[in-house]
């Protein structure tokens, strides 16, 4: 899990149950009987007679999708494994940094539609809401830091994480209360609408738009941290932030920049979620953040390559999941599953990769 | 191995719960139908109010949050019936026996746990004669109807419409509605899709609340018995976004149409998710959908997508609503109705009020007795009333609409603020319970 100090207390409490032959029994049974149903699903349903059987246009429609979506969580799932990479701190309130992007975004979409802009100079306004739904989720990502978690970053681990719960139902509840609880529809600029056909496959152009744009800032992150000196002095703390600061890296800095960094992506999550779904309410962030906290989790907490991996396997798993596993087995409703079947997944991957897909345990972070 | 043992618990714990969540959706199956009506008469006591105290009403309504709007419709209605106590509406509340009328206003926030808030609440007091409520279904059904009805208060709704509220295995004897229930409207939708749309396959999208499952089961039901295929029953969750997944594995069984009466922050996504993956296919939701939020989030998505509703058209056209209740309702509240339900809570409010009166005993000192029993049996006895909705006349199981006028509307002329005129169905039919499944 880690080698900092704060961790110390409860791994000693865990280590000890860890140690027990039945667990890991246990949890072999259950991973056996996870992957037995995966593959037996997907045989099934594979094999189902002709007329029950899936089309190939809808696993392919299935699939993009999916990455459409996986996309998404994996910008956001970047922004908790960041800032777990740096603190080991879980920032729940992160679904809530990236539905204030979106939402704030939205009164500048509408003002825009209605005044014609947002379709006679389209790519102007995609651009001036992208900056102002990174702008509404950095602010509230650099607010969140500075009074919710600054002043415990010593405190035991639990105590930032009830924080945290408690800051993301404040900020909800602020949203709540300034902006009414209905759900408003965001406008999609005609530019956008309808779909392409890339290689014989038909993809909607706001799925093209999320996936390019989310590469993009995935790629530019990696450069980030890994060339910049910022990224650098990141990895530092990340490493060990005692011995970073010994070596004149101040690490609150890091920390802020880190949690910057979490909101810009959060920000472009929330207007690529925005422009897809086109509509935004004060919960949305609620369950797209659990999920890309799982994506987070399955790729290994603290890797970034982990976090983009892991997104886009929950995105599919979400997709193609339900259909591929369930429907084999005539389990009715079975879309209605599919967060259930993520995490059976995530079950069978750690009984196998505690760490995760990419993680190693404890060696890479950020 | 030893790494990380808290996250694969963590992992476990919420699989686990979430499919406990996703299983305790099935029925909650409360242990009521006793027969208590056969019971002594003042099993459940007597309420006894002073001389010069008010008789307490208690009002369960949905007042905060999404969807305030019904419940806020419904209070005006209630307030309507108290100002029409003296026989007009002047903006002063009438007298029923000498008495003034106390409302004891609870949210219910159209959840099961508000039902059970709210329902605690009121039942904590005494004085309450009984409760006008709740908005939604899911705050009623085996919360609010058991929690009221265990102290022998009656709870009276004027909007919910899940059939199991009043079925024979889940009724409680001390609720009634006055609001149509969803086996007439789920067989109207039913009978539509069949003749009018000429389909022969059908597929329905619920979410976890009663009222989407009662309606796409009885329209399935119904669906099934006209020579129809169900080729899905899909149950979505109302939060989620992304509903493409479930909506393209909808499409692989080329239904002609698609019934998904979900509430507006759902039903608007899906409206636009379905243009885009079944274009051919007939959309049909209802009355939890239509609303002016609906049109604003879907925009074109709205069009030809048809919506039931109870058909309002029919009492509008009574003059007493058209003249003396609209304008005293725009005068008092400043706005049109935001539902259909201020008519039915008007009407239930109403028969409760002649209940009161046929079964108080006024004593001596000018305090009255209002047995609880007798006055559960006068609401249950009341037939013919004629209400603003139209005729009421209750059954042994708590329906009080018994001739119920379900419309089919198509977007975007739907009877709401920022539909298109004229807003008149193109379709519409009454039926009485018997005439259903």
């Amino acid at each position: 899990m880690s080698s900092s100090g704060s961790a110390q207390p409860v791994d000693a409490r865990l280590s000890g149950f860890a140690t027990l032959p039945w667990r890991r029994i246990i949890l072999v049974v259950l991973g056996a009987t996870i992957a037995f149903v995966v593959i037996a699903g997907a045989y099934k349903t594979l094999t189902l007679p002709g007329d029950e059987r899936f089309s190939g246009d809808f696993w392919v429609d299935q699939i993009v999708n999916g990455l459409g979506q996986g996309a998404i969580l994996a910008l956001i799932a970047l922004g908790y494994t960041l800032v777990y990479g740096i603190l080991r701190m879980i920032n729940f309130a992160h679904g809530e940094v990236f539905m204030a992007g979106a939402f704030i975004s939205f009164f500048f979409a509408d003002a825009y539609v209605k005044s014609g802009f947002l379709n006679s100079n389209t790519y102007l306004a995609l651009t001036i809401l992208l900056i102002v739904s990174i702008a509404g989720s950095t602010l509230v990502a650099v607010l969140l830091e500075r009074i919710a978690y600054r002043r415990l970053r010593n405190a035991p681990r639990l105590v930032p994480l009830i924080t945290a719960i408690g800051a993301s139902l404040f900020i909800q509840s602020a949203f709540r209360g300034f902006f009414g609880p209905q759900p408003r529809g965001y406008p999609l600029p005609t530019l956008l609408e309808g779909s392409v056909v890339l290689a014989g496959i038909s993809v909607a152009k706001v799925q093209l738009l999320v996936f390019i744009t989310a590469i993009v800032a995935m790629v530019a992150l990696q450069l980030f941290v890994n060339r910049s000196r910022t990224g650098r002095s990141m990895r530092a703390v990340a490493a060990d932030s005692e011995i970073a600061s010994l070596m004149g890296i101040n690490v609150d800095r890091v920390v802020v920049i880190t949690f910057i960094v979490g909101g810009i992506l959060a920000g472009i999550a929330g207007l690529l979620f925005a422009l897809a779904f086109t509509q935004v309410v004060f919960t949305m962030g609620f369950r797209p953040g659990i999920a890309a906290f799982t994506a987070a989790v399955l790729g290994g907490i603290g890797s970034i390559g982990g976090a983009a991996l892991g997104g886009f396997v929950i995105g599919l798993l979400q997709a193609v999941g339900p259909s591929l596993f369930l429907k084999g087995f005539g389990v009715p409703s079975e879309n209605s599953l599919r967060d259930v079947f993520v995490f059976l997944v995530l079950i069978l991957v750690l009984v196998f990769r505690p760490g995760g897909l990419l993680g190693t345990g404890d060696a890479e972070k950020v | 191995m030893k790494h990380r043992p808290w996250l694969t618990v963590v992992a476990t714990v919420a699989a686990l719960a979430l499919v406990a969540s996703a299983c305790s959706n099935d029925d909650p199956a409360p242990s009521g139908g006793t027969d208590s009506e056969t019971a002594a008469v003042d099993e459940f006591g007597t309420v006894e109010i002073g001389p010069d105290d008010p008789i307490n009403v208690g009002v369960a309504q949905v007042i905060s949050g999404a969807d305030a709007a019904l419940g806020q419709d419904q209070v005006n209605g209630i307030e309507l019936a108290l100002d029409y106590l003296d026989g007009k509406f002047d903006q002063t509340p009438g007298t029923l026996l000498g008495h003034q009328i106390e409302l004891a206003i609870e949210d219910e926030g159209c959840t099961a746990e508000g039902g059970q808030a709210a329902a605690t609440a009121l039942a904590a007091d005494p004085s309450i004669v009984g409760v006008l409520g709740t908005s939604c279904s899911s705050a009623a059904l085996g919360v609010g109807d058991t929690i009221l009805g265990e102290k022998g208060i009656l709870l009276f709704s004027g909007s919910n419409t899940n059939p199991a509220l009043t079925s024979e295995e889940a009724h409680q004897p001390f609720y009634a509605r006055t609001a149509h229930n969803d086996r007439i409207q789920g067989a109207i939708v039913a009978e539509y899709a069949l003749n009018e749309q000429g389909a022969t396959k059908l597929a329905t999208i619920h979410d976890e609340s009663p009222y989407t499952q009662g309606l796409t089961a009885a329209a399935a039901v119904n669906f099934e018995a006209g020579d129809g295929t169900v080729t899905a029953q899909e149950q979505i969750n109302s939060e989620d976004t992304d509903f493409k997944p479930v909506l393209r594995s909808i499409a692989e069984g080329d239904p002609d149409v698609l019934y998904a009466p979900v509430f507006v922050a759902a039903c608007s996504l899906i409206l636009k998710q379905a243009v885009e993956i079944m274009p051919d296919v007939t959309i049909m939701a209802s009355d939890g959908c239509m609303s002016s939020d609906t049109i604003k989030n879907a925009g074109d998505a709205v069009n030809g997508v048809f919506l039931s509703s109870p058909d309002i058209s029919v009492f509008q056209k009574g003059d007493f609503y058209s003249n003396e209740f609209l304008p005293a309702y725009q005068d008092q509240f400043g706005s049109a109705p935001t539902s259909v339900f201020h008519a039915h809570s008007f009407d239930a409010t109403n028969v409760l009020f002649d209940a009161i009166e046929q079964v108080a005993v006024e004593n001596d000192d000018g305090s009255l007795s209002i047995p609880r029993t007798a006055l559960r049996d006068a609401v249950f006895a009341t037939s013919g009333y004629e209400g603003l909705t139209g005729i009421i006349t209750c059954t042994e199981l708590g329906d009080c609409a018994t001739d119920v006028t379900i419309g089919v509307f198509e977007g975007p002329n739907w009877p709401v603020d920022g539909g298109a005129k004229p807003d008149t169905p193109v379709y519409s039919d009454t039926k009485s319970l018997e005439d259903v499944l």
